[in-house]
């Protein structure tokens, strides 16, 4: 097997994560975004992993995926209090910093 | 292009599972339906636990599936619960600017493909590695990484506290 093969997979999955960052508008979507980024961060840490044979990358991969679960429960909490207190998760009605 | 002389079965499972995780996430960014999106967010998300099987790295892949698939989706699905008392299709989750963001994601990814290209080429990935097991991950993780796994254990804590104070009812 290739090393580019999961390289490209890892960059398409980025690609479509950063689209559905700018594109998305409610805010829970946006998280499902960054979680695709992520994903495909950890594909490319482990590719690198068996091709320099040491276990550096596994490693990394795991703190990533132990920041995302963080990241996400944090996200979601910020999600529920915005939805609390304007009952809207839109982020283009979250406008109250416009000058 | 990209099919090397050997191991044509892991070739043929990566391109499957390949497809079925690309079409998975191009679902989650344009479906007009929040749960849905987190369904599909589950494929993708047991697609790359396949993908890292592929890749040899089998602890990983079952605490993707632990973590991924078992926690975070429940939060995802609760947290659509919590602020969206509809389940259905919605109309308005996307931006009106959608062309620019398409712009933006091709832009990245013709410039990551072609630095990828010219950087690795054919390069194979080694069919004879030592394997890296679960002992020595963990002896990497409380040997020379230990301080990070500290610093993320603080994270961790500070963010379930984090949590739990912006979501309180009080």
């Amino acid at each position: 097997m290739l090393l580019n093969e999961f390289l490209f997979l890892g960059a398409i999955l980025f690609c479509i994560g950063v689209y559905g960052v700018i594109v998305r508008k409610n805010a829970v979507l946006v998280l499902m975004s960054i979680e695709l980024i992520l994903n495909s961060v950890n594909i490319n840490l482990l590719a690198f992993s068996l091709r320099n044979g040491t276990a550096d990358g596994q490693t990394f991969a795991l703190y990533v995926i132990a920041v995302a679960a963080a990241e996400v429960g944090v996200g979601l909490a910020l999600v529920l209090l915005v939805y609390r207190n304007s009952r809207s998760i839109s982020l283009d009605e979250l406008s109250e910093m416009k000058g | 292009m990209f099919a090397s002389d050997v191991l044509i079965a892991q070739n043929i499972g990566f391109f499957i599972i390949a497809a079925v995780m690309v079409a998975g996430a191009l679902r989650v960014v344009t479906t007009s339906n929040v749960v849905h999106a987190a369904l599909w967010l589950v494929v993708v998300l047991a697609g790359a636990a396949a993908q890292y099987v592929l890749l040899a790295a089998e602890f990983v892949a079952v605490t993707q599936v632990l973590v991924y698939i078992g926690a975070v989706m429940v939060l995802f699905l609760f947290g659509t619960m919590l602020t969206r008392a509809r389940i259905g299709a919605e109309s308005d989750l996307n931006n009106k600017n959608w062309f620019a963001g398409l712009a933006v994601a091709l832009t990245l990814l013709a410039a990551m493909l072609i630095a990828l290209r010219d950087g690795f080429g054919d390069e194979k990935l080694p069919t004879d590695a030592p394997l890296v097991s679960t002992q020595m991950l963990s002896d990497q993780i409380f040997g020379p990484y230990l301080l990070p796994f500290w610093a993320l254990s603080f994270v961790l804590l500070a963010a379930v506290i984090g949590a739990i104070v912006l979501a309180r009812r009080d």
